[in-house]
């Protein structure tokens, strides 16, 4: 399998990036750790003309804090938030998630912002971001922009993000260390069949829920959240919460596994991300 | 030489000699070799499983840069010929499969055109632009609905779906019914057998070059069998066998996928002929899951007719085996070795097999590790779980008092078979106590108080090896090899039995050193060179160490006898009073070794008269009966009720495949073929949709048993010499893959059982499960286990004695 | 476009397409075959090399991605004639059969124990989770990995 012939390009700033990426308009993707693209690419389903390599771009690397926030550069690769203790003690549900992600040789080269801005349906980080309400700091031609996770995955492989964007860093709240991260793979790829993130965010008594691989997008179980609402956290009700987990969505069906086993997992997973989350204090 | 004698290196658990370059990574497969000015080809494949093909065009992957030349059936299929069938099958309706599709697909990866490009990028390139119009046809993909009239047709030249039909029985068929009709029951289950895909981690590949001066032939390629290549592929491409030099470098990995003579082979041979440079085709992972052969998938229908004190009278199967779109080397032949082994290792009076093979649009199939005998195994050991709790027996026990004791050996089988030896209560009690059986029923009661699905699952297993006889076989089941002491006092062995990863590099030199009374860096093991292993039948049936080993062993015995007569020459004495220890003849206190006679033989100033110079000798060992290792698998599961995941919790092998030259290679053979059981069992298969689409055309949707799905293995052996054979051995090559898929499928439905499911097809995925607990679905056809069965104990403690004396490493 | 990769200490300059993908740089351009193309979606590891001293597959990266970084592969893990310990410890074990697999398992192993020095072998089979083998059934892939961790 060989990719179609393209142009690459590897700007050391994102000022060069996005100037590239407004020149070459359509024919231009944006490759980050390339484990979603470069695949795509040699079975021909993506032939862009242009590649554009944010690796080199030193200020989208990086996790550090500003104004209460952390901040991650899109190019940080799964292992260095894996390896985080600084995420460890901050964020812990980030620190969580990158180990669970693929094998060793894909975390040291895939990274947060291309997993999220690929999409893809069944990746890990697009729940956490969900649960964890992060916002995608977008820079684009006419300056930065926030989005919200929660509007950010539009449709299955779609993002908000707009011609000549480039997700430049997310940014999350600290979190205290109630939160999990529980995933059934798909057994050949690796791939989450079901994966449910969960932060009980205790002082403000509640529960963020979210949920990836079932769906044609990665979603907020808002009915399990509002069932939990306001009370304790008994293994009852987080039982009884997690009935409605896919209440709703619109079910992902395969040979991997089928619109109900999908909702099934999603009930035990959320259920168990709940109590193991609670459980962290 | 030593003065005192060596240990001998037989049954020593040598490290490999082969190990070294690999691990340096300067071993090389054929993928590895560069040959100058060498072009490559690369396939246009259907996407369709059925369709017409109205128009190819191929002018603008022509016109494109560094392209030679593009090719369809119109310009190769009459000189590429068809791909040979060599199973023994009357009355196969053949296809005539050739190398290019002919105005017609049948599969999903049928070949269509081959690009020739200058290098391998460009090649691909021009594929894409090869611009192919279909007309699709009705696709067939069921096979049972296949058979049933007004089924479209895979191949409507034929007229019909069935590619053969074939049947075995003991002999007579009204004591067949006797039996059926005396029993006090007669149980009944289907069961499917998935397509597997077989999965080398090497694709396959080929390098084709031929010499225009010579007008001979060389052909790299990644196959199990370069010597049955060799002979077949004059049939093909009209070169002769004597102008054909077949290389395999390293091979990565077979299981019975490159068991075969494939069009790519024929094809670069054509095209490297007519256009005058070596040609290259190098595999991709997607050809390899759709067009190199796949394994199992027959669908059978099982009776048993058993008596209420669980005597096991007769068996019959029906079996329909979908064999995919055309027959491969030994398509038809695999499910008749299921056929054979119908009756596992027990006392059955009678049997009957009638096997359907049905022509579906999907790729072929062939023999993929055990070929055959795991269907057999696996049907057998299913049914003496199933019988022994229909009949409220232990499994244990039930499974003793059928099978023979080792004073039954030689032991004559319902199916016609002569098993060489065994001591199959001996591999049972040995398992048994490994596993710790009383400990592990404990266990799995204090599980099942606890609520948890924990199931212990047996199996008795017995496989028939060292394929095989030539009366019994399609093309001569024999094998070859050559031994020749070389000037200098070093041994060079040359096998016909081409290893692909086996190691008999290590282990005929371990045989041959220590017959040869030589250190073992003195002896250099060859295969693999058509020109250099003159003859073979290569390695394949777990047969390579008992057939090729004892060619070996018989060329060793030449070159002895006809060294003493020289030895005693020199010596001045007669040959009988001469002794051969550690390398050296030695009477009256003087001696001579290797290194003293082999420049006298070729020197062969000082003979004896009427001897021959050189020392050398090559033999074709026949041998007289296939081997039938055999063994008890133990193992444990637990289910997560919550989401049918199964974990192995323990797993004990014991297998008994005679003496063993090598502990550590049996131990990784073992251990690697149980790993494609946990495949199979737990979550392996092909699918096709019912358009004839392959859903698992990449490891992307294929899973394979990776590192983490693995538990810690207890492994053991008893030995049970074969009298078959000088070295006794029996192969083992595809016991773990044989003995395991019963005992974890076996576990699983224990765990099962207090829920009453009675019986669920393989692969065993967390949802199948799932859905077996939760929403109460069996597999067709399958019965729920009455109420009040469902709290028997159903296995005892109860002591199985100890068989014969324990014999054997731990 | 012109790529300058140290491979095993060694400095290479080629000029190449830039959809080349690294595992065929290093086959084609440098000649060193012991990296290996297995499955070509990033599932099997059979071509891991290291960049920088992290496992990676060399079969989902375009040779241009690695310009100016140092690779490592199977040919540069021990001095010619030597073995590695994971090599040697590979040999010992008997954790290989066709081998094929084998140099890229051993590069994520390598990196397993550069990370974990002393795992369980429930952390060298996870750590190995993105390298198939289909002849070991990695038992002793994994007794290979828990010597070589001892060996050091």
């Amino acid at each position: 399998m060989i990719s179609a012939p393209f142009d690459y390009h590897r700007p050391s700033s994102l000022a060069e990036a996005l100037s590239l990426l407004a020149r070459h308009g359509d024919d231009a993707r944006v490759l980050a750790g390339g484990h979603s693209l470069v695949p795509a690419m040699k079975l021909r389903l993506a032939e862009p003309r242009v590649l554009v390599d944010l690796s080199r771009v030193a200020e989208l690397r990086g996790i550090s804090e500003k104004d209460g926030r952390i901040v991650i550069g899109a190019m940080t690769t799964h292992a260095e938030l894996a390896s985080s203790s600084f995420l460890a003690a901050k964020c812990p549900l980030l620190t969580e998630t990158a180990p669970q992600i693929g094998d060793i040789q894909v975390r040291n080269k895939g990274t947060i912002g291309g997993s999220l801005a690929h999409a893809d349906p069944a990746a890990d980080w697009p729940p956490v971001a969900l649960a964890l309400d992060a916002e995608m700091e977008v820079a684009g031609p006419s300056g930065s922009r926030m989005i919200a996770a929660a509007g950010f995955f539009t449709d299955i492989m779609q993002t908000a993000l707009r011609p000549g964007e480039v997700l430049r860093a997310i940014r999350v709240r600290p979190t205290g260390p109630s939160v999990a991260y529980v995933k059934t793979e798909q057994k050949a790829s690796g791939f989450a069949l079901c994966g449910v993130a969960v932060v009980v965010d205790r002082a403000a008594n509640r529960v963020s829920v979210a949920i990836t691989g079932i769906a044609a997008t990665p979603f907020r179980a808002s009915q399990v959240e509002r069932a939990l609402e306001g009370g304790p956290l008994t293994a009852e009700r987080i039982g009884e919460a997690a009935r409605v987990a896919a209440a709703g969505a619109q079910l992902l069906s395969d040979m991997h596994g089928s619109a109900d086993y999908r909702a099934h997992l999603a009930q035990v997973n959320v259920r168990r991300a709940i109590v193991r989350a609670s459980a962290r204090t | 030489m030593a003065d005192t004698p060596r240990e001998p290196y037989v049954g020593r658990a040598m490290k490999r000699v082969e190990d070294p370059r690999l691990l340096q990574g300067i071993a090389t497969y054929v993928d590895d070799l560069r040959l100058t000015g060498t072009l490559h080809a690369a396939f246009v494949r259907s996407p369709y499983a059925h369709a017409r093909i109205t128009r190819i065009s191929t002018a603008a992957a022509k016109a494109a840069p560094g392209v030679v030349g593009v090719f369809v059936a119109s310009d190769v299929n009459q000189a590429c010929g068809i791909v040979p069938c060599a199973a023994d099958m009357p009355n196969l309706k053949n296809p005539q499969h050739r190398a290019l599709a002919d105005g017609r697909v049948y599969f999903v990866g049928h070949a269509v055109a081959v690009v020739i490009a200058r290098d391998a990028y460009t090649a691909r390139d021009a594929a894409l632009l090869v611009d192919v119009d279909y007309e699709p046809l009705p696709v067939v993909t069921d096979p049972e609905a296949a058979i049933k009239p007004g089924s479209p047709l895979t191949h409507p030249d034929l007229g019909t779906n069935v590619a053969f039909e074939w049947s075995m029985s003991t002999g007579d068929d009204a004591e067949l019914e006797r039996l059926f009709k005396s029993a006090d029951r007669v149980i009944r289950q289907r069961m499917v057998h998935q397509r597997l895909t077989p999965v080398a981690i090497e694709p396959r590949g080929c390098v084709a070059s031929y010499h225009r001066g010579e007008q001979s032939l060389t052909l790299w390629t990644s196959t199990q069998i370069p010597h049955l290549v060799r002979t077949l592929l004059p049939g093909m491409i009209g070169v002769p066998e004597n102008k054909i030099r077949i290389v395999t470098p390293e091979v990565g990995g077979g299981f019975g996928s490159k068991l075969n003579v494939y069009i790519e082979e024929a094809l670069c041979s054509h095209l490297a002929m007519r256009l005058h440079a070596p040609v290259k085709w190098i595999e991709t992972r997607r050809e390899n899951m759709s067009a190199t052969i796949h394994g199992r998938d027959q669908i059978g229908d099982y009776e048993v007719a058993v008596k209420n004190d669980g005597t096991l009278l007769a068996i019959k199967s029906r079996t329909i085996a979908d064999i995919g779109s055309y027959p491969q080397l030994l398509t038809p032949a695999v499910p008749t070795l299921t056929g054979l082994m119908l009756t596992g290792c027990y006392k059955y009076k009678a049997m009957r097999m009638d096997v359907t093979g049905v022509y579906t649009n999907k790729m072929s199939t062939d023999a993929y590790r055990g070929a055959g005998r795991p269907e057999a195994t696996y049907l057998i050991e299913r049914m003496a779980d199933i019988v022994a709790n229909e009949l409220r027996m232990d499994p244990i026990r039930f499974r003793q008092m059928n099978s023979p004791t080792s004073s039954d050996f030689p032991f004559a089988t319902a199916c016609g078979l002569s098993y060489d030896s065994g001591d199959y209560h001996a591999a049972l009690a040995k398992a048994r106590r490994l596993a710790r059986w009383n400990e592990l029923l404990d266990t799995r009661a204090r599980a099942r108080k606890d609520g948890k699905l924990f199931g212990v699952g047996v199996s008795t297993y017995v496989e028939i090896c060292a394929l095989g006889p030539s009366k019994a076989m399609s093309a001569g089941g024999w094998e070859w090899g050559c031994v020749r002491i070389e000037f200098s006092g070093k041994a060079t062995v040359i096998t016909g039995s081409t290893p692909h990863g086996q190691g008999q590099e290590t282990s005929f030199a371990q045989i041959a050193a220590d017959r040869l009374g030589l250190p073992i860096e003195d002896v250099v093991v060859l295969h693999g060179d058509t020109n250099v292993s003159h003859y073979g039948r290569d390695t394949y049936g777990s047969r390579a160490t008992v057939l090729g080993g004892t060619a070996i062993v018989m060329c060793i015995d030449k070159i002895l006898a006809k060294t003493r007569t020289l030895a005693a020459h020199l010596l001045e004495v007669k040959p009988g009073d001469l002794t051969f220890e550690g390398g050296r003849f030695s009477a009256n206190g003087k001696s001579l070794g290797w290194e003293d006679l082999a420049p006298a033989a070729y020197v062969a100033k000082n003979i004896p008269p009427g001897f021959e110079p050189g020392l050398e000798a090559s033999s074709f060992f026949e041998p007289e009966n296939f081997t039938f290792p055999f063994g008890t698998h133990i193992a444990a599961v637990e289910i997560d009720r919550e989401t049918g995941e199964t974990r192995i919790v323990k797993y004990v092998a014991v297998d008994d495949c005679g003496p063993q030259i090598n502990p550590l290679l049996v131990a990784g053979q073992v251990q690697g073929g149980i790993a494609h059981s946990i495949g199979q069992v737990l979550f392996e298969r092909t699918v096709y949709d019912e358009q004839g689409q392959l859903i698992t055309g990449e490891l992307m949707d294929y899973p394979l048993p990776r590192a983490h799905d693995i538990p810690e293995y207890v492994l053991g052996s008893t030995v049970t010499p074969s009298p078959s054979n000088p070295m006794g051995i029996k192969g083992v090559g595809e016991a773990g893959t044989i003995g395991a898929t019963p005992t974890i499928a076996n576990a699983v439905m224990d765990a099962l059982y207090p829920l009453g499911v009675r019986h669920l097809d393989l692969p065993l995925t967390p949802e199948k499960i799932w859905r077996a607990i939760h929403l109460g679905e069996d597999d067709r056809g399958g019965a729920r286990i009455p109420e009040a069965d469902r709290s028997a104990p159903r296995y005892t403690t109860a002591d199985v004695g100890e068989g014969a004396l324990e014999v054997g490493n731990v | 476009m012109n790529v300058s990769i140290t491979v095993n200490d060694q400095l290479l300059t080629h000029d190449v397409e830039p959809r080349l993908l690294l595992v065929h740089f290093l086959r084609d351009y440098c000649g060193l075959t012991g990296t290996h193309v297995g499955c070509e979606t990033s599932i099997c590891g059979a071509c891991t090399v290291q960049i920088g001293g992290k496992a990676v597959k060399s079969c989902t990266l375009f040779a241009v991605q690695a310009d100016g970084e140092s690779v490592l592969t199977v040919e540069g893990l021990a001095g010619e004639g030597t073995l590695h310990p994971m090599q040697q410890a590979f040999w010992d074990a008997h954790g290989l059969q066709c081998g094929y697999c084998t140099p890229g398992m051993m590069m994520t192993a390598v990196q397993l124990l550069a990370d974990t020095p002393r795992p369980t072998r429930e952390q060298i089979a996870h750590g190995l989770k993105g390298n198939l083998c289909r002849c070991t059934g990695y038992t002793k892939i994994i007794d290979a990995v828990e010597r070589a961790a001892g060996a050091k």
